[in-house]
């Protein structure tokens, strides 16, 4: 396991290991339990899929556990994340109860792992309820929410609360996601793995073979928007985007996406986006299996510009990515989008499809701008937005839990 | 007698969001009044530690405030001025920031309110401290070593020293103190490196070369 922490020691440097090492020492012999909803698909499986060997090869007893549930269960779950975020969404008691029913037994197959766990860390709405059971808990539970909650559908929201008051703590990616709750509110933004298949160096020859496997003209630029076929993500949005921007730049236009297990609504972006792209040859529309990762390495790394348009976004791990990979970023100005693409050097902000049709313009005509700022959007991810910075915060909010609630911890 | 040794510690800040917000100035002032003296602590010296691009326009997360979301220069400018290290406590770097705001109110004739998403919201940090088991006895081996001191450990001895220590000194300028006159040259050129205008790396390579230029050259001593 040393082995792992050396392989990230090369990257952000042997005092960012150091430290790790001498934060874990002050919780080790504890249990830890990561519980979310899905073990392949989406931001936050892939971030435990990090988070958990990393901690593990710092002497931490962690362990993952994954809830199961029907496809009226996952439809429910989906309609209180979108519901969360803002759209009005009418769940009935019916569903409501299953969710719950799924809950419980949830809860049962997970008992013993559970109510012995030192610290449990439940991620987004899907596994909430868990603690509600839990009656004979032992550890302190801490609530990770990944997604915007800051205007919420109330109802949804109000149900869904007591559920997470009870918790000891929670972690918000951004204050203005936060929704008052009666217990510490940590702010931990997300991070990205550059070890993943979806983030490490790739040779000349793989990314040619993705170019060849779609045919992409080498001679035209391409912009590509990666993401999950979501109407939070706006791809229409990008494709008039890109419509607007042809008209004074020759322009190829890729929109990828792979699906989560958790995520039906899917299939129905997917069908609005063919029709919006209306049979151009020009437009790439890569329905990605989840495994997919390299493929999606190798489209931000053969793209000179990538977009996130979201309308609503938690953090935007895609942007954090294509930074990564020296690439700037036409980002929709909402959520954790805001803090990673800072105007005129990481990239631009937008509001509309004519703003970032203008940005694409900017970016396609000053090659030596756009270089200078894929530079900096490196350097800014390595400084702020690695696995490592995020498992320092876990681990000081780790301790912080199980120290007391003062501003200040010594630990001798 | 030389002093104690110098105990090497590091530290880690977690952000914590207090569930206040601001969405006009007059909000501000009024939550500022309240809220923990922590909030202040972190919208000042937080940035150092946490997720931030690091050429930012404004030092202060009230200045930034008011510059992008009120888009107000005039106060930003007066915001971004105030250097926290000029006040003993920060009870006092507070009251300052009030003034600021309270003048800008007055020229004001009307209150500007910021879109909904981009209110100001306060937060506060918990740091937690450990021990490194790093134990210096010598100056010449703080030279050695300060190029591989953590950030942490930086932001743990040369910014938040200053409001643990009696006369708000960083633990290198209160340590070699205790040699009495033998670094004063060193003390001096600690002295001028500015806490507020530096990253935590740029503050490292300027203690390192305060050491390197004021040791290595046999000017001490």
């Amino acid at each position: 396991m040393t082995a792992l922490l050396e392989r990230y020691e090369k990257i952000v440097g042997k005092d960012v290991i150091d430290h790790l090492r001498q934060l874990a020492q002050s919780i080790k012999g504890l249990t830890i339990v990561h519980v979310n909803s899905t073990r392949e698909g989406g931001g936050v499986a892939e971030i435990l899929h990090s988070l958990i060997p990393l901690k593990q090869a710092l002497g931490l007893d962690v362990h993952w556990e994954v809830i199961a549930g029907s496809r009226d269960f996952y439809e429910c779950t989906k309609m209180m994340h979108n519901a969360l975020q803002g759209n009005r969404q009418a769940i009935s008691n019916a569903m409501l109860h299953n969710y719950e029913c799924t809950s419980q037994e949830n809860f049962e197959r997970l008992r013993g792992r559970l109510e012995h766990a030192d610290i449990v860390f439940v991620h987004d709405p899907q596994p909430a309820p868990l603690l509600h059971f839990c009656s004979a808990r032992k550890g302190k539970w801490i609530w990770r929410c990944h997604i915007d909650v800051s205007h919420p559908f109330r109802p949804v929201w109000k149900y869904l609360r007591r559920f997470v008051a009870d918790y000891d703590a929670s972690i918000w990616s951004l204050s203005a996601f936060a929704q008052f709750l009666p217990h510490s509110m940590y702010l931990i933004p997300p991070s990205i793995d550059p070890l993943t298949d979806k983030n490490c160096e790739l040779n000349e020859e793989e990314i040619d073979a993705v170019i060849d496997r779609w045919n992409f003209d080498r001679e035209r630029p391409l912009v590509t928007q990666i993401s999950r076929f979501d109407r939070f993500k706006d791809p229409v949005g990008v494709i008039q985007a890109y419509r607007l921007a042809k008209e004074f730049i020759p322009l190829q236009l890729i929109l990828a996406g792979g699906g989560a297990v958790d995520d039906p609504e899917g299939a129905d972006v997917v069908a609005e986006v063919e029709d919006a792209k209306n049979g151009d040859p020009d437009i790439h529309v890569l329905l990605l299996p989840p495994d997919e990762h390299r493929t999606i390495n190798a489209l931000q790394r053969l793209s000179d510009i990538i977009i996130q348009k979201s309308l609503r976004e938690g953090f935007g791990l895609t942007v954090t990515e294509a930074l990564w990979k020296g690439k700037p970023v036409i980002g929709g100005d909402t959520g954790g989008i805001r803090l990673q693409v800072i105007n005129h050097h990481t990239g631009f902000l937008i509001n509309t499809p004519e703003g970032a049709a203008l940005r694409i313009r900017y970016l396609l005509k000053h090659d030596t701008i756009m270089r200078e700022m894929g530079r900096k959007a490196k350097q800014f991810v390595l400084e702020n937005f690695l696995i490592t910075r995020h498992l320092r915060e876990y681990l000081t909010l780790m301790i912080a839990v199980m120290y007391g609630a003062e501003d200040r911890i010594e630990l001798s | 007698m030389p002093p104690d040794p110098f105990f090497v510690k590091d530290c880690a800040l977690i952000a914590i969001a207090n569930g206040e917000k601001a969405q006009n100035l007059r909000e501000l002032r009024d939550r500022l009044e309240m809220t923990p003296v922590a909030c202040v602590y972190y919208h000042f010296w937080g940035g150092m530690l946490r997720p931030r691009f690091d050429d930012p326009e404004y030092q202060n997360d009230f200045a930034s405030w008011a510059a992008h979301s009120l888009h107000d220069k005039i106060l930003a400018e007066r915001l971004s001025s105030i250097d926290p290290t000029a006040y003993d406590n920060l009870e006092e770097l507070r009251q300052a920031v009030i003034e600021i705001i309270e003048i800008r109110l007055d020229e004001s004739e009307t209150v500007v309110w910021t879109d909904v998403d981009k209110q100001f919201y306060f937060v506060r940090s918990q740091i937690v401290v450990f021990d490194t088991g790093v134990i210096v006895s010598d100056p010449e081996d703080m030279r050695l070593m300060l190029p591989g001191l953590s950030l942490g450990s930086i932001f743990y001895h040369f910014i938040d020293a200053r409001r643990r220590t009696a006369g708000n000194l960083d633990d290198f300028t209160e340590w070699l103190l205790g040699f009495e006159d033998q670094y004063a040259r060193l003390i001096t050129r600690i002295t001028t490196i500015d806490p507020y205008f530096n990253t935590l790396s740029e503050l490292r390579e300027a203690l390192n070369m305060s050491f390197n230029e004021c040791m290595t050259a046999g000017i001490e001593r």
